[in-house]
């Protein structure tokens, strides 16, 4: 165990060279999925057929292929066509449109499942649209479509580990070396998996802060700081509105 | 772009494609699926009726499987044990990956059968075996099986995986096809078009079921 | 108790110092009381007041936080033992359960089985009873519920009042001693509400079950039952006869609850 802790050591720049890429792809990819989602999103539920369309062949074309075609064809087939990427702007490319695609039904269930009331008032009220969805809306479909959101981020962070196939030195990849290294599968992958399920984790636990922060701008919840803070003893208390 | 795609080169990788797709992603996806609906709702149970020592352990293992990449599985136990064959290594860990979830969609949908149906099944002293296989089961399955659908065609699309341990499947059949000719371009599309014919009418009858049993 | 015979003849249901709590609410504090074989109690009062907690003990859904039941003189699901109340094994509790039937406000027929099949999955599968003769039963039981021609039906194509029949055959097909009525009517549209009341008189005129009811019913209590208890916050404050409780009670609070709800 210690050799392999040895190892380990002398390992280290790289795993976290690792980290980086992957920390990269997965930033990356869920900052430009989250964009198309919330683009492929609202056009997927917009009351005229000419944005819905062609939203909805978008999605089902993204979903419906797999990632790792999208990322071959990108890898390989792009600069035929004169347009040379770096492997990491491919790989955020394709993650986050597939996962973009998916987080698009996620957006529009979302929207959706505001109650028509709220629509109805805003339009009684005379807010035009754009006012409706950025202070009404969203604000609501926000706090509802968080978790959904969040297994989709875990997920795309599973997904970068095909970078490892387009030859990428991410976690995966110096998982791999490790393993070389040591010689010992189940230390050199127990190790990778530890890091893919700690910032998985991470992840989980922003998303739950976010919610939570969302519920309470919503009024359906404790404000953030007493959702993270441990509680104190109720009896401190008593005496408090006694002294002058 | 006419220039570039060619028909010849679309023709003569289409069978290969198709072969790989037969006989290596269509196989793992059904047995990975068949391992991932049984074992899944083996753990659901577990996970509700068996004693703290047993579920919560359970619980963590599949939560852990459930968050690290299947690549990354796959290649664990593609070394941990190199005497097995590659294309069994890689339905094993797509089977057991995504149990992880459908033991999730099973216990949401048993969570919804209403306590009414667990009381009436107490006041008949009906036994708990038979409470769970011919009252809870067949009830929970028809909110479960949609979803549980979506997580097949997922891991459909997850088939490429076993490219990293070696395996033959449609996607790398396509790559090999290109890395000897030099043009990718038929080969990726080709595949990617396969899947689509064979995910999007399947997504879209899964969604006719979903709303079909729900008026129930 | 008035109207009914003294017997050497255990009690069907004793209840002794029963508690029950959930959290920190007390819903029932040391409640005793006991039905006599074939008696038709009545309980009313106020909602939150236990009376459908007591009918959930008796059929296990809750289980005792402190007191005994006895069943026909039997602890039922805990005992004294060398001085200490213990929990019975749950066989032991299993197979005098099996005397209880109950009847549920919402139902809860199975509905991905038959009618016919919910009437007979207990006794075929709990009670050991042969198929044919489970199905002859059931038929039996159908024809007394009036719904011999829906044997074949879903539930969820049934009325409310249907389903409600169906439900009282299916309790009525493991032969209880005692049936608990919980609420039986409250979710039927009005008009169901006199078919199934139909068919529970006729169960209370043609057998001799014993039978605990839960109701706002106040007429059909006054025609089937011997006794009626009046419940308020988890205590009996008042027990008599349904002439007596209805027409004169002797406590002030039966006497306002009962005006708020003739």
């Amino acid at each position: 165990m210690t050799d392999n802790l040895e190892v380990l050591g002398t390992m280290l720049p790289r795993l976290v060279d690792g980290l980086v890429i992957t920390l990269q792809l997965t930033a990356g990819g869920a900052v430009l999925a989250f964009v198309v989602a919330v683009v492929l999103g609202l056009a997927a539920g917009h009351p005229s057929r000419v944005a819905r369309g062609p939203a909805r062949v978008v999605i089902e074309f993204f979903r419906g292929t797999s990632l790792l075609v999208q990322l071959f064809w990108l890898f390989y087939v792009m600069p035929m066509l004169g347009v040379s990427l770096d492997a990491l702007l491919t790989g955020v490319l394709a993650l986050g449109l597939n996962y973009g695609a998916y987080g698009a039904d996620v957006v529009r269930g979302a929207i959706r499942s505001v109650p028509r009331g709220q629509w109805e008032a805003s339009v009684a009220l005379g807010l035009s649209p754009a006012r409706r969805m950025v202070r009404v809306v969203w604000p609501q479909a926000w706090a509802i479509m968080i978790p959904s959101l969040s297994n989709l981020a875990v997920m795309l962070l599973k997904g970068t580990a095909v970078a490892y196939v387009i030859l990428m030195h991410d976690i995966t990849f110096v998982t791999e070396q490790l393993r070389q290294r040591t010689n010992d599968t189940f230390f050199a992958y127990g190790v990778g998996m530890l890091m893919y399920f700690a910032i998985a984790y991470c992840i989980v636990v922003a998303a739950n802060a976010l919610e939570a922060r969302a519920k309470h701008r919503l009024g359906t919840g404790p404000p953030l700081k007493d959702v993270l803070r441990p509680r104190l003893p109720a009896r401190g208390r008593a005496g408090a509105g006694v002294s002058g | 772009m006419s220039e570039m795609w060619s028909w010849d080169r679309a023709f003569t990788v289409l069978p290969q494609l198709l072969q790989a797709f037969l006989e290596v992603t269509l196989l793992a996806t059904v047995l990975g699926s068949a391992i991932a609906a049984v074992l899944g709702l083996v753990v659901a149970i577990v996970r509700r009726t068996a004693p703290a020592w047993v579920a919560r352990p359970v619980h963590w293992v599949m939560e852990f499987i459930r968050m690290t990449p299947v690549v990354v599985q796959l290649l664990f136990v593609y070394y941990m044990f190199p005497s097995w064959p590659a294309l069994w290594i890689g339905i094993g860990v797509l089977g057991v990956h995504y149990a992880t979830y459908m033991a999730e969609v099973y216990r949401s949908g048993i969570d919804a059968v209403p306590p009414g149906q667990w009381e009436a099944a107490t006041a008949l002293s009906i036994p708990a075996r038979r409470t769970w296989t011919r009252i809870v089961v067949p009830q929970a399955l028809r909110t479960t099986l949609p979803a549980l659908g979506t997580w097949v065609i997922s891991m459909f699309k997850d088939t490429p995986f076993l490219v990293v341990i070696s395996v033959t499947e449609m996607v790398s059949a396509a790559e090999l096809f290109g890395s000897r000719t030099f043009v990718y371009l038929e080969a990726f599309t080709l595949a990617g078009l396969i899947f689509l014919a064979a995910s999007y009418p399947t997504s879209v009858a899964l969604r006719r079921m979903e709303a079909r049993l729900a008026r129930y | 108790m008035l109207g009914t015979e003294q017997t050497t003849d255990p009690p069907v249901i004793r209840f002794e110092n029963v508690v029950k709590r959930f959290g920190d609410h007390t819903v029932l504090d040391g409640l005793s009381f006991d039905v006599h074989r074939g008696e038709r109690v009545t309980l009313i009062g106020p909602s939150g007041s236990g009376k459908t907690t007591i009918l959930r003990l008796v059929m296990t859904l809750e289980h005792l936080t402190d007191g005994y039941i006895y069943l026909d003189g039997e602890p039922f699901t805990h005992e004294l033992r060398g001085g200490k109340r213990v929990a019975r094994r749950s066989k032991d509790v299993a197979a005098v359960r099996r005397k209880i039937g109950m009847v549920f406000q919402q139902f809860n027929l199975f509905p991905n089985m038959s009618v016919l099949e919910n009437i007979v999955e207990a006794p075929v599968h709990v009670l050991g009873r042969s198929k044919d003769e489970a199905v002859e039963r059931a038929r039996e039981l159908l024809g007394l519920v009036g719904l011999t021609d829906k044997e074949d039906a879903h539930p969820t194509r049934l009325s409310g009042g249907q389903q409600q029949r169906v439900a009282i055959a299916r309790a009525l097909a493991m032969d209880p001693e005692v049936l608990l009525l919980d609420e039986v009517t409250s979710a039927l549209d009005p008009e169901l509400v006199g078919e199934v009341l139909a068919v529970l008189r006729d169960v209370a005129r043609s057998t001799d079950i014993s039978m605990l009811i839960v109701t706002h019913e106040m007429q059909f209590a006054q025609e089937v039952s011997q006794r009626v208890l009046m419940f308020d916050q988890g205590r009996i404050i008042e027990d008599g006869t349904p002439d007596v409780m209805f027409s004169a009670p002797e406590q002030e609070r039966t006497r306002s609850f009962l005006q708020a709800v003739l």
